[in-house]
């Protein structure tokens, strides 16, 4: 098989909130500069699948294999827990979030929202660092940010920025949670640019997304979640271009 | 009632601390406690309105020394303002010659007046407060209605601001309640005084000092709940209907 | 010039010890308050009992009763203690030491209390989100706390802590009632002695004034610093 290992796979994931099922069972293989997109109604199940990629919700079953090294759980009496948090902590480092509410944070500038994590997790020298972040601010255009707050960003600013901040992890996988939903529509094309561009690059990225248009042209895999389960998988041209289901056809018909 | 008495007795014959005799001064000291602190909240409020309303005043000799009262007032230990007032009327030349002796004489006095300035400060404060956290709307339609400044205070601003102060009026009550115990330092029997009085006979910090924190805390709850009680009342109509 | 009558030296190391005081204390309250804090948000029934326990006896009985009780009865074992000492080795000065320990104990303790109450208040008002960004990145529990939660929290908590302060300051005055020679103290007796009480009251009600109105400099400045990246607008 493959040289290198696979990113990231992902199997047989379920997840109960309560007494509901939220994750009946999903599955997702990504090899290395895929491009997958998640897509689904609200309340489908598409950004707690993804949070369960990197552990920010605990998924009651299922594998998770990062960069061929399989997670480790135990039970306990609250439920299924990783059995090793610093293998959680090492497996998080290599899979960066951009959350939809960008979730900079608040107190440090952007260049040292950037450098944080790779410094304090990674333990990289700071002026490496730093140099690196710069390159990455200019990738996403925001040279002249680099001393501005969180809060004096415009939120596509502010996008961006949490879009470098997951680069300078040089992760193996970007996970991006609705990452455009919370913006207003004329700040959208810019950080959908910069993902087109991420993906142009070969990055593996995992995506969940309202936007057809990108995950039309950008994709390589398109999945569509329906209460927890896959109801249609495969190339856009397929799930997108010709659905099979009559819902899928209904969540993808134009809305007025 | 004879009958109670006599149980009760009987229940403290064992007891070497907590006799009815002891108990009396507790019972006491705990009249004492809430005069002092009754009396000086209901004077100080009654003097916080007219005040409160003076220092949001556009005229600067009205608000400054307003201020300076409180500031001074808010910015110095309540001990060093009960100080300054015993002593200071003790001192004063030729004040026991005066029919005032008879009253500045007992240190109760001298502590409703410390006690009365101070709570008075921080509830025009607190009243300030919330003058100034009317809604602009409010005042506007007021305005709008021909309302002149004085009727407009009266009717719109200082209901609504009374409200808006009772959580903080609620502590208040009880900050006065836990201020009033250096009433004791004064040689007032209040209940800390009944405290004081009882371990320096029997030596016995812990019984003393317990009992007496246990009867504080009960009347700070019998406060809190009062209070919530009266938001409940008045602050209803602020909740969203329905709910 | 005003005449001191000789208590100015005193008077001095009275306004000492009241600033030493309450400084410690302060230190001693916000150590405890960050612990009862975190006692209260844990997940740990027990923990959260004993917090909840612990900030309201401490908030529902007079700061003086407290003091006394603290004071008086560790005064008790402290004296066991000493006079244990005294017996064996000869000595009689750890009495003075252990008062002022008493004192910052007591109200550090005190405050401890109502800056758990500010810390928890502050904890939750940090946005859950930049919490779990800084997970997502790979942090443990300890730098997240260090590097996220604890600064992002600082912001909601000055003001409180600031307010805690200022009443923490007023409140070392008790101090002179357990026999603490702090300025209050040393002011009380000259009132007496010289039969002048409004010198010696209204000098202490100043370095009291002066105190908080520094404070509430620093405490601004402070704030200024934390609230870094919210802008302008206060």
């Amino acid at each position: 098989m493959a040289d290198t290992p696979l990113p990231l796979e992902v199997r047989n994931i379920k997840k109960r909130f309560g007494d509901t099922d939220v994750l009946k069972g999903l599955s997702l293989t990504a090899h290395k500069g895929d491009v997958i997109t998640l897509i689904g109604a609200s309340g489908s199940g598409k950004s707690t699948f993804l949070r369960c990629m990197n552990l920010l919700e605990q998924p009651d079953e299922g594998e998770l294999i990062v960069h061929g090294e399989p997670v480790r759980f135990k039970r306990t009496r609250h439920g299924r827990e990783p059995a090793d948090w610093n293998q959680v902590v090492r497996m998080r480092a290599k899979l960066s979030m951009v959350f939809q509410s960008f979730n900079l944070w608040a107190h440090m500038t952007l260049l040292e929202n950037v450098i944080e994590a790779p410094v304090h997790v990674l333990g990289k020298p700071k002026k490496e660092a730093i140099e690196h972040a710069r390159a990455l601010l200019e990738r996403v255009g925001l040279t002249e940010r680099a001393d501005a707050y969180p809060a004096q960003m415009s939120g596509g600013q502010q996008q961006r920025g949490a879009i470098a901040r997951a680069l300078a992890m040089d992760p193996e996988v970007m996970l991006f949670d609705e990452p455009t939903s919370a913006l207003d529509p004329e700040l959208v094309g810019d950080v959908l640019k910069v993902m087109r561009d991420l993906a142009a690059e070969g990055r593996t990225m995992i995506v969940v997304t309202h936007e057809m248009a990108f995950a039309r042209d950008v994709s390589s895999q398109v999945i569509y979640l329906h209460q927890g389960v896959i109801e249609e998988s495969g190339p856009p041209d397929e799930v997108i271009g010709n659905p099979q289901s009559e819902r899928l056809r209904q969540f993808l018909a134009p809305k007025h | 009632m004879e009958a109670l008495l006599e149980r009760l007795e009987g229940l403290l014959a064992d007891n070497s601390i907590f006799t009815l005799q002891t108990l009396s001064y507790y019972g006491e000291g705990l009249v004492t406690t809430v005069q002092l602190v009754f009396l000086s909240l209901v004077i100080g409020l009654v003097a916080a309105v007219p005040l409160a309303i003076g220092r949001g005043s556009q005229r600067s000799w009205v608000k400054w020394p307003i201020f300076a009262y409180t500031y001074v007032f808010r910015g110095t230990p309540l001990l060093v303002q009960l100080y300054l007032i015993y002593y200071g009327v003790v001192f004063v030349e030729g004040i026991q010659e005066t029919w005032l002796w008879a009253i500045l004489e007992k240190p109760f006095v001298p502590a409703l007046i410390a006690f009365t300035l101070n709570t008075a400060a921080y509830t025009t404060e607190i009243f300030h407060g919330a003058i100034k956290a009317t809604p602009r709307g409010e005042i506007e339609a007021a305005r709008a209605y021909g309302m002149s400044r004085r009727l407009m205070m009266r009717r719109i601003v200082l209901p609504s601001a009374f409200r808006r102060a009772l959580p903080a009026y609620g502590n208040e009550v009880i900050f006065m309640l836990h201020a009033s115990a250096i009433a004791s330092v004064v040689t007032i029997m209040d209940l800390t005084g009944a405290a004081r009085f009882v371990y320096a006979r029997y030596y016995a910090p812990f019984d003393a000092f317990l009992f007496v924190a246990a009867i504080y805390l009960c009347v700070t709850f019998a406060i809190l709940f009062f209070f919530r009680w009266l938001e409940k009342r008045l602050l209803a109509h602020l909740k969203p209907a329905g709910g | 010039m005003i005449d001191l009558h000789g208590y100015g030296p005193r008077l001095a190391e009275g306004a000492l010890i009241t600033i030493e005081l309450a400084l410690l204390s302060l230190v001693l309250a916000v150590v405890l308050g960050l612990l009862t804090a975190s006692a209260k948000m844990s997940r740990s029934w027990l923990a959260h009992r004993l917090g909840t326990l612990y900030t309201t006896v401490i908030r529902g009985v007079p700061d003086l009763v407290l003091m006394m009780l603290l004071f008086f009865g560790g005064q008790m074992g402290v004296n066991l203690f000493t006079d244990w000492l005294y017996y064996q080795f000869d000595i009689d000065i750890f009495i003075n030491i252990n008062e002022f320990v008493a004192g910052v104990v007591t109200i550090g303790l005190i405050f401890g209390a109502y800056m758990g109450e500010t810390f928890r208040g502050a904890f939750m008002a940090v946005d859950s989100g930049q919490i779990e960004a800084g997970r997502a990145y790979g942090m443990g529990p300890w730098l997240v706390f260090r590097r996220i939660r604890f600064p992002l929290m600082m912001r909601h908590a000055l003001p409180g802590i600031s307010n805690n302060w200022m009443v923490l300051l007023k409140t070392t005055a008790l101090v002179s009632v357990i026999g603490l020679s702090d300025m209050v103290r040393v002011a009380a007796e000259a009132s007496k002695a010289t039969r002048e009480p409004f010198t010696f009251m209204l000098i202490v009600a100043a370095i009291y004034l002066l105190i908080a109105s520094v404070s509430e400099w620093i405490f601004a400045r402070l704030q200024k610093r934390y609230n870094i990246g919210y802008g302008e607008v206060e």
